[in-house]
């Protein structure tokens, strides 16, 4: 991602007219910002208030029950055992693909980010429809370490680009062998990064629904999922959601706080030469070997799969009015749920790239609320939300797009911001100057410099509604299908090839995009 | 700066941030109708704060600031920057790159019928001396370029007042002189009254009519660049303005007594302390003379550095016995070099500023 020095390096800062005081925001911007905060916070409120409705005795019962405590056991454990692997799979990728003669380096490394444009829980439909003896905790485990070990290889592979081959060189000129100056001197300055990729990896699997689901192995999503729809009583589903948003925003407190430490630990680095890289020598082939494995069993294998469902599947399997309508409803609500989250993202984006004061970050801060709330839970508290105060909403569009709106406001936040910080503040004085209102300059001079990163953003939003599924789940209007919906359902009753059509639909529609956003950077 | 009818009166401007120092403290100043002023101060001296607060970017803590007559930032008044008329040349220019130059000078024309505003645009690049780059974009113009379009465009309007800030300070020194006067150009021709804010004291004191040097937050000497050079208020704005020498001195009648021998005085200090104080005398480099050592010259010393400058050299003498070391103005044609044994003597008057001698 490109900074905000693109445009403005040459200028100093101290003395330039952009710096300085702040004047303070506007309302047309407040207005809306603090309308996207409060609703990004609706959803976490409602859901406490919730679960509290008969009393902490009673929600503290329902936490201590033996099964809400299996269940904990159950999301650590998958947790563990998924970021244990997706860290030997993402750093030794990373420092083969990095910092070593491995033939084909620069393929090994767009290999390792594939996984990242194939939803998880297509990526379970095909362990599981391949194998159903998987189901429960190794297909769980599988289907997520190859979904998720990009977020660990990425910032890994960036570090290690970063880091000084001086010291390396140094521990080598001091005695230390390759192996020994790998784990003294290289792997403590690889922590920062490993760290964040591994909570970010943890997020994930904590919050994962559609996977877990697939692959049949109960953990807290899930058994919310069954909870709110086997009981009348809504609040152990509250409270099981409340748990889980407790662990998930300790997770992104902490993700934090190594976001802080690896950035200042990156700074200034500015490494005037690149390292050497070491010579596998006859340890090539095995390099070779481990990570073709690792690509055939998180790009092959589920691509493979798929291919081979669709050409099993007769045309009985293909229901092609309902592919069609499944379709034309997930663009639809993708592409409504994209435009409205990047509207509301916008005043927040202009905000937090503009002014400093106290407030805006507050709002900053709120909107990414939806980074920490998983998206079961957020499904389920605008269910109690519109079934007590909204009825006409229940089950209605309008509803389900709220849903993606507090859930990727985030995404669409951080594109704003970034779009806007390109181009240099005194261009909007300068407007100003020239009699144009706040609402003026924000029409005539920031948006349609931004264009290009907003529409960026609202192209990654689509992406990622496109592929929701907990949320869509409960809240989609009666009858209504997208492809994440159907593929959830013809999975659940065993009917691979009738699954299939609607993953290679998600795995298609979402590649054009992404395509086009690889392209554009 | 007095007058009648005033494009701009600032007074008595006061700002914080936060809880911390002043930035303006007191500050207050007025630039007439059609005159270019010349804000002059070092970094960090609130020339910036000063030019956000008459913008109307920024709202002072207490003050007033009058433009074209009118209160837009006083006591129950704040006018948007929107509606204050006070147009701006930021540093880079800071064109809108989406837009193309003629777009970007009708810009603040937007009240204006179509006509008009096409016209008002071709006499604003007319005046810049750019009009066949009408339908250029911003990044093919070059730097020097991009500041006119951006004069163009801020003249547009007609505005009461433009604010210049440190415009050339991004170019090469070469074109810095050759844009400095079409700028100062087209502004007289526009009958606009401006205010530059600089920290070259080159700049302010060949661009500006008057000139006022700042120094946190204050307003420590406001005239005309002749006067602030030949008569700054105190040694730092000596130093400021210009390459100064600064010598200890004791008054002595009409006289200074300092390390270059008996100086005649501009003007005797006013107070009754007029009798023997102690203090400050300021020359400046021109008014220093290299002599043969031999010379009955005021006083001897030895050439420690030479610096050329082509057109002419900055010698370097230090004056025997640990004296001070004093900076002498002389021809580019000189021959002296360092080590040699010099005269030097003073032409003309100094200033003499009591006070606690300065080093």
């Amino acid at each position: 991602m490109t900074t905000d020095s693109s445009r403005s390096v040459r200028r100093p800062a101290a003395a330039s007219l952009a710096a300085g005081g702040r004047r303070r925001p506007a309302l047309v911007l407040l207005l809306p910002a603090t309308a996207a905060a409060l609703l990004a916070l609706l959803p976490l409120g409602y859901l406490g208030v919730r679960a509290m409705e008969h009393g902490w005795g009673y929600a503290w019962d329902l936490i201590a029950e033996a099964r809400t405590l299996e269940l904990l056991g159950r999301s650590l454990g998958l947790t563990a055992i998924v970021v244990t692997a997706c860290l030997v799979l993402g750093v030794s990728l990373a420092w083969l693909t990095v910092r070593t003669t491995l033939p084909g380096r620069r393929i090994w490394a767009v290999l390792a980010t594939l996984p990242l444009a194939v939803p998880s829980y297509v990526a379970a439909f095909t362990w599981i429809s391949a194998a159903p003896s998987l189901a429960g905790l190794p297909g769980a485990a599988i289907t997520l370490t190859f979904a998720c070990f990009p977020y660990v290889f990425l910032p890994v592979a960036a570090a290690l680009r970063g880091i000084d081959p001086a010291q390396e060189e140094a521990a080598r000129s001091l005695g230390s062998g390759a192996l020994r100056t790998f784990w003294r001197v290289t792997v403590p300055q690889l922590r920062p990064a490993a760290a964040g990729g591994a909570i970010l990896v943890a997020l994930y699997v904590l919050s994962d629904f559609g996977s877990v689901s697939i692959t049949r192995y109960d953990t807290f999503t899930r058994a919310i999922h069954s909870s709110y729809q086997a009981s009348f009583d809504r609040t152990p589903a509250a409270v099981l959601g409340c748990v889980l948003v407790a662990m998930t925003v300790l997770l992104v407190l902490a993700e934090n706080r190594t976001r802080g430490r690896a950035g200042h630990s990156r700074t200034g680095r500015g490494s005037a030469r690149p390292p050497a890289d070491l010579r596998l020598g006859r340890w090539t082939a095995p390099a070779l070997a481990w990570c073709g494995a690792v690509a055939a069993a998180a790009v092959g294998f589920p691509l493979a799969t798929l291919g081979y469902w669709l050409t099993i599947g007769n045309s009985a399997d293909w229901d092609l009015e309902r592919l069609w309508s499944a379709t034309l409803a997930t663009v639809t609500v993708a592409a409504a749920g994209a435009a409205v989250t990047t509207l509301l993202a916008l005043p927040v984006g202009v905000l937090s790239a503009r002014h400093r004061g106290r407030f805006a970050r507050l709002l900053e801060q709120s909107v990414y609320a939806g980074h920490a709330v998983p998206g079961i839970t957020v499904g389920l508290a605008l269910v109690f939300f519109s079934v007590r105060y909204a009825y006409p909403l229940y089950q209605e569009t309008p509803l389900l797009i709220a849903a993606y709106v507090v859930l990727f406001l985030p995404v669409a936040v951080a594109s704003a911001r970034a779009a806007v910080l390109q181009s240099p503040p005194v261009l909007e004085d300068v407007a100003r100057s020239l009699g144009r209102s706040p609402l003026r300059v924000l029409r005539e001079v920031t948006v349609p410099l931004a264009a290009p990163g907003i529409g960026a953003g609202a192209a990654l939003t689509f992406v990622v509604i496109m592929k929701e599924l907990p949320a869509t789940l409960l809240l989609r209007p009666t009858g209504t299908d997208t492809l994440a919906t159907r593929l959830w359902t013809e999975t659940g009753a065993g009917a691979f090839a009738g699954a299939a059509p609607y993953a290679a639909g998600i795995v298609l529609l979402a590649a054009v995009p992404s395509y086009l956003l690889g392209r554009r950077s | 700066m007095t007058s009648g009818s005033s494009g701009l009166r600032v007074s008595a401007l006061t700002h914080a941030y936060g809880r911390g120092d002043r930035v303006l403290d007191g500050l207050g100043l007025t630039v007439p109708e059609g005159e270019l002023a010349a804000v002059l101060g070092p970094s960090g001296c609130g020339k910036t704060t000063l030019l956000r607060v008459v913008a109307g970017f920024l709202v002072p803590d207490s003050g007033e600031v009058v433009v074209g007559g009118r209160v837009v930032s006083g006591p129950g008044a704040q006018v948007p920057p929107e509606r204050r008329g006070v147009g701006i040349v930021a540093q880079e220019g800071a064109l809108f790159p989406h837009l193309s130059v003629a777009r970007n000078v009708a810009f603040g024309l937007r009240t204006a019928g179509r006509a008009e505003r096409r016209a008002r645009t071709a006499e604003m690049l007319e005046l810049v001396g750019l009009g066949e780059y009408a339908d250029r974009m911003p990044h093919e113009l070059s730097g020097g370029q991009q500041q006119r379009i951006a004069l163009a465009r801020a003249l547009a309007p007609r505005p009461a007042l433009v604010l210049l800030d440190e415009p050339f300070n991004a170019l090469d020194s070469a074109l810095r002189a050759g844009l400095r006067s079409d700028i100062r150009g087209a502004l007289r021709a526009a009958g606009a009254t401006a205010l530059l804010v600089t920290h070259d004291q080159e700049e302010a004191l060949s661009v500006a009519d008057r000139v006022a040097v700042i120094r946190r937050g204050r307003v420590v000497q406001s005239g005309t660049p002749q006067e602030l050079y030949a008569r700054p208020a105190d040694p730092w704005v000596a130093s400021f303005v210009g390459e100064a020498v600064l010598l200890p001195a004791a008054l002595d009648g009409g006289h200074a007594a300092t390390a270059l021998g008996r100086v005649p005085l501009t003007a005797l200090p006013a107070g009754p302390a007029g009798g023997s104080a102690t203090g400050t005398v300021v020359l400046r480099p021109e008014q220093l003379r290299l002599t043969a050592p031999t010379e009955d010259a005021s006083a001897r010393g030895r050439v420690a550095e030479v610096r050329y400058h082509g057109h002419d050299a900055l010698v370097l003498v230090e004056l025997p016995d640990g004296g001070p070391s004093v900076t002498v103005r002389a021809p580019g044609s000189l021959t002296v070099r360092p080590g040699d044994e010099t005269g030097v003597r003073v032409d003309g008057t100094a200033a003499f500023h009591p006070g606690p001698a300065a080093s």
